[in-house]
């Protein structure tokens, strides 16, 4: 399906985990035409849509540029009419419209996480026709197929952050090892009622595994 | 992650796919989760048991683990007919080989005759193989023949449709030196979380170890599977 997408495309690994006061939210950094050509090494696929809440993106990079800045305009809007931060599942609502009322054009999907003060750490799964689904943690892109029997084997429910880095590190180096059109630097962002922390590990400082 | 309710293949009033049930137009394919690992002493294989056609489930207890000789074995994904076919081709010819040779045969040879035969007839083929088994000269071995015919011995291998789904599994849980337990309770593993994943995986778990004393099969059912999610 990735490979699909006319012109560039985030063939990507992206999740998104809750942990014990907050939750990780992360990618892979490579843009790519086709699966060819590697048009970007070092893209940011962790958009800052407010304070607290992040998304990340996979497939159609113009696509989800778009949507995310749409999105980003509206959740803005609705916060100062709302005079608080916005929730988390309002900014997953946005894009979920967009996503929905536009499905014949786009070719985007998104995952986004963040910190309220209504429910806390949530991560919220907005897939390609515009589903909008709450999950504990997700995963999504290209290489998410991949990992899917590792995080479903390693994801414990109330980890601390220290366990949900290494979940989430190990997930997309393990992604990024096997998907080819995954790769470069490890994006990871924490976002918790104190702050938000982005964390950026290079390939060659990813775990290895036993046949690296 | 696309989700999407698939519509009807036509709007005609009448569809002559109504008459006929979808999967009797479908061939028959062992859309898979194969896997074989070796450890000091042999290796233990391991495959689902599931052969659809189309969404059917032709066969829910399909032993897709064939015995090529006494100490080889093939798990056999892709189309049914045409791992069958090559299966029973590759044990004929390396019988004859053993007799010739008045020994047990080689899992390298095995191997090499089940790639021979892909790689000559790939157009034709739609077969994924992973042979493995025990010789006295190189102890456990796996070997893998992926669709197109090409030949690699790997230490861990899996295959089939569902093995897209645990290649981080299997990276991250794959140590070498394990035993024959620590291999198998992978294997298990490996199984169960690919047939959770994949619609074409299914049923129960098969799994066999293969050693210089022989043979031993396992049959792990649907409910024993570990189970990785609260639904």
């Amino acid at each position: 399906m990735d490979s699909q997408i006319k012109g560039v495309s985030t063939g990507t690994t992206i999740l998104a985990v809750t942990f014990n006061g907050g939750v990780i939210i992360g990618s892979d950094s490579r843009a790519s035409i086709g699966g060819s050509y590697v048009s970007s090494k070092t893209i940011n696929k962790l958009i800052q849509v407010h304070d607290r809440i992040f998304c990340c993106i996979a497939g159609s990079l113009a696509d989800a540029q778009a949507v995310t800045k749409a999105a980003k305009f509206q959740i803005s809007f609705h916060s100062i009419q709302m005079e608080s931060p916005p929730l988390v599942k309002a900014a997953a609502s946005v894009l979920k419209e967009l996503c929905y009322n536009n499905k014949e054009e786009l070719q985007a999907g998104f995952i986004t996480a963040g910190w309220d003060r209504k429910k806390g750490p949530q991560v919220y799964t907005v897939a390609l026709g515009g589903m909008l689904l709450s999950q504990p943690f997700t995963i999504g892109g290209s290489g998410s197929t991949y990992i899917y029997g590792y995080a479903d084997a390693k994801y414990k429910p109330d980890m601390s952050k220290e366990e949900c880095l290494q979940f989430a590190t190990n997930a997309l180096a393990l992604a990024m090892g096997r998907d080819n059109v995954s790769g470069g630097v490890a994006h990871l962002v924490v976002i918790t009622e104190e702050g938000v922390e982005h964390m950026v590990i290079p390939g060659d400082k990813l775990p290895k595994f036993h046949d690296e | 992650m696309a989700v999407y309710m698939s519509a009807s293949h036509s709007e005609n009033a009448f569809n002559t796919h109504d008459f006929v049930p979808e999967w009797a137009h479908e061939e028959v394919s062992t859309g898979t989760t194969i896997l074989a690992v070796e450890f000091d002493g042999g290796v233990v294989i391991g495959a689902d048991s599931r052969t659809t056609t189309g969404s059917y489930i032709a066969n829910r207890v399909t032993d897709k683990l064939t015995p090529i000789h006494d100490h080889i074995f093939c798990c056999r994904s892709g189309s049914a007919a045409d791992t069958q076919a090559v299966a029973d081709a590759v044990t004929y010819q390396l019988g004859f080989h053993s007799i010739e040779l008045d020994e047990p045969p080689l899992v390298q040879t095995a191997a090499n005759l089940f790639k021979q035969m892909c790689y000559r007839y790939r157009e034709e083929l739609m077969a994924g193989i992973i042979v493995a088994g025990w010789d006295k000269r190189r102890g456990g071995q796996v070997y893998t023949v992926p669709m197109g015919g090409m030949i690699v011995r790997q230490p861990v291998s899996v295959g089939g449709s569902g093995s897209s789904y645990i290649y981080g599994f299997m990276d991250s849980n794959y140590k070498p030196g394990m035993t024959k337990e620590e291999c198998l309770h992978f294997c298990t593993q490996a199984l169960a979380l690919a047939m959770e994943r994949d619609g074409s995986s299914g049923g129960v778990a098969r799994l066999a170890a293969i050693t210089e004393e022989g043979l031993e099969r396992l049959v792990v059912l649907g409910n024993q599977l570990p189970k990785f999610s609260n639904a």
